[in-house]
């Protein structure tokens, strides 16, 4: 388990998120103190003001909390929020399907697009 | 109702170039909006020692305005709580003056993204500013997307119909036919606001607030000294304010805002409830945050609101009616709106709203949003 106290206090919570995405790992701040799991990465627990924090391996498994279909002048695409298993909501895209399929409540599974900037997308999870 | 203890009252107000500013710039149109409301007030500029205004752009609005209009204030505040910035500058405001700090303050503000729309660097620089690295790459057309997601939340969670929405852009529109200051007073149906381009799904153009240029601008002091000033001051009877998030994201329940604890502590100072409200003026960004409002502040249980705007209740001749001037869906819209809202309801309150007056409104509930459903401001006026 990674633990930010053994980290130089001078490394930022975006610079450390940006780095595990870019070594293939989608990890999420998670407090020791309270337990709950938050994002966007802080380097404070905003649940509990705690600085025990570990980054833990997400699941990837959430479900759509809500969906839009933003009509941009060149292609329609999909924005959505996503409430991940371990708790906390972010705002992120619905890949593998229509923009206006995604459905509210919809399982989905997070993917690690390799680009420039590494960048968590869902596509949708067979419910199991 | 006057004469309360730290009480403050609006005196004069003021508006400008509605619509569009020609060429005209900011600065010009809130100077022009507050001599009007200075001079209203039975005052002259140098009787200003509190001045509140807020920037999109310049975080030095304040010392800016204050060299365009020659004052030197002895109290200030240039705080950014977006649109919701000038219903929270009453409560700022009246702490000022309780506290001695100044007598006389002039809150203004006015854009012109209609005759002088933002550029695209401008865009990218103020994405630069407030950074907001979890949801910019998705490339959420804001603010309208955060509002969208909000909506299709509470179509999902409560029914909440298109129709229903686009009843707040119809019942606007027909406020609207009947100031004459309104920048669009053609004809609205539920089909055309339904037919009209779609924007973020579920909300169409006809769904989302005008862009107009327009400045506002008004002077609240204490009730005791706006007795003296002016023929009809009104009362401030309470304030309230808060603010949870900035992000739509961060924000908990997408079909609570917090309009509960605003409208609570105002309400509360008021010594007021819900049925006791003869107008009310809420930020119509979009169709649906009146919707939102009207059950947060307490006006029907939450997931209501669709229902409750059914069949023209808020419209002209409705049991309550609601943004009077046409709100930023028809009358004007440059940018942040609260200051507006305030104005309308200090002008039916006066019994000024010529051909839209509504008989009798001695009460009124302002309600000011700024982000994305972010920081909501509420306040409760009257006359006595």
């Amino acid at each position: 388990m990674y633990d930010i106290r053994n980290e130089a206090s001078s490394t930022g919570a975006d610079h450390r998120y940006r780095a595990f995405l870019a070594e293939g790992e989608f990890r999420i701040p998670r407090c020791a103190e309270c337990g709950r799991a938050h994002f966007y990465p802080r380097v404070v627990c905003p649940f509990c003001d705690s600085t025990s924090l570990e980054w833990v391996l997400a699941s990837g498994l959430g479900h759509v909390y809500s969906t839009t279909v933003v009509r941009g002048r060149s292609a329609a695409y999909n924005v959505a929020l996503v409430d991940l298993e371990e708790g906390p909501r972010m705002m992120t895209r619905i890949d593998g399907l229509a923009p206006e399929s995604v459905t509210i409540g919809m399982p989905v599974r997070a993917r690690i697009l390799a680009d420039d900037e590494p960048l968590i997308v869902f596509v949708p999870e067979q419910p199991r | 109702m006057s004469g309360r203890r730290n009480g403050i009252a609006v005196a004069g107000t003021g508006l400008a170039a509605l619509g569009h500013a020609g060429s005209r710039s900011e600065q010009d149109i809130i100077a022009q909006a507050a001599h009007t409301a200075v001079r209203a007030s039975g005052l002259r500029m140098s009787d200003i020692d509190g001045l509140i205004t807020a920037s999109l752009t310049s975080p030095w609005w304040v010392m800016r305005m204050a060299e365009y209009l020659g004052i030197r204030p002895s109290f200030s505040d240039s705080t950014m709580f977006g649109g919701s910035s000038f219903i929270a500058a009453l409560e700022i405001a009246q702490l000022a003056i309780a506290a001695g700090r100044c007598e006389n303050v002039l809150i203004c503000y006015g854009a012109t993204p209609r005759s002088a729309p933002s550029s695209s660097q401008i865009n990218r620089m103020r994405a630069e500013l407030d950074p907001q690295h979890y949801e910019h790459p998705y490339k959420p057309f804001n603010p309208v997307t955060s509002y969208a997601l909000a909506t299709a939340r509470h179509m999902h969670e409560y029914g909440t119909t298109r129709e229903q929405l686009a009843e707040v852009a119809v019942s606007a529109r027909r406020w609207a036919q009947l100031n004459s200051d309104a920048f669009a007073r053609d004809s609205l149906t539920i089909d055309d606001v339904l037919a009209a381009p779609m924007i973020s799904d579920p909300l169409t153009v006809r769904d989302c607030c005008l862009v107009t240029d327009g400045a506002g601008a008004f002077v609240v002091t204490s009730s005791e000294r706006a007795a003296d000033l002016c023929p009809a001051p009104v009362d401030v009877l309470g304030v309230g304010h808060a603010h949870w998030h900035r992000q739509i994201s961060s924000m908990p329940d997408l079909t609570v805002t917090p309009a509960v604890d605003s409208g609570r502590r105002a309400f509360a100072t008021a010594g007021l409830r819900p049925a006791d409200i003869d107008i009310v003026e809420l930020y119509d960004a979009f169709t649906i945050t009146p919707i939102l409002f009207l059950e947060d502040l307490g006006f029907c249980a939450k997931g209501e609101g669709g229902a409750f705007v059914e069949g023209g209740r808020t419209g002209p001749g409705g049991s309550l009616p609601m943004n009077t001037n046409g709100g930023g869906l028809s009358f004007t819209h440059p940018g942040m709106y609260s200051i507006f809202l305030v104005i309308e309801a200090v002008t039916q309150l006066r019994g000024q709203a010529g051909d839209r007056q509504v008989d009798g409104a001695r009460t009124a509930l302002v309600h000011g949003n700024g982000g994305v459903l972010s920081s909501e401001a509420t306040a409760i006026l009257g006359v006595s």
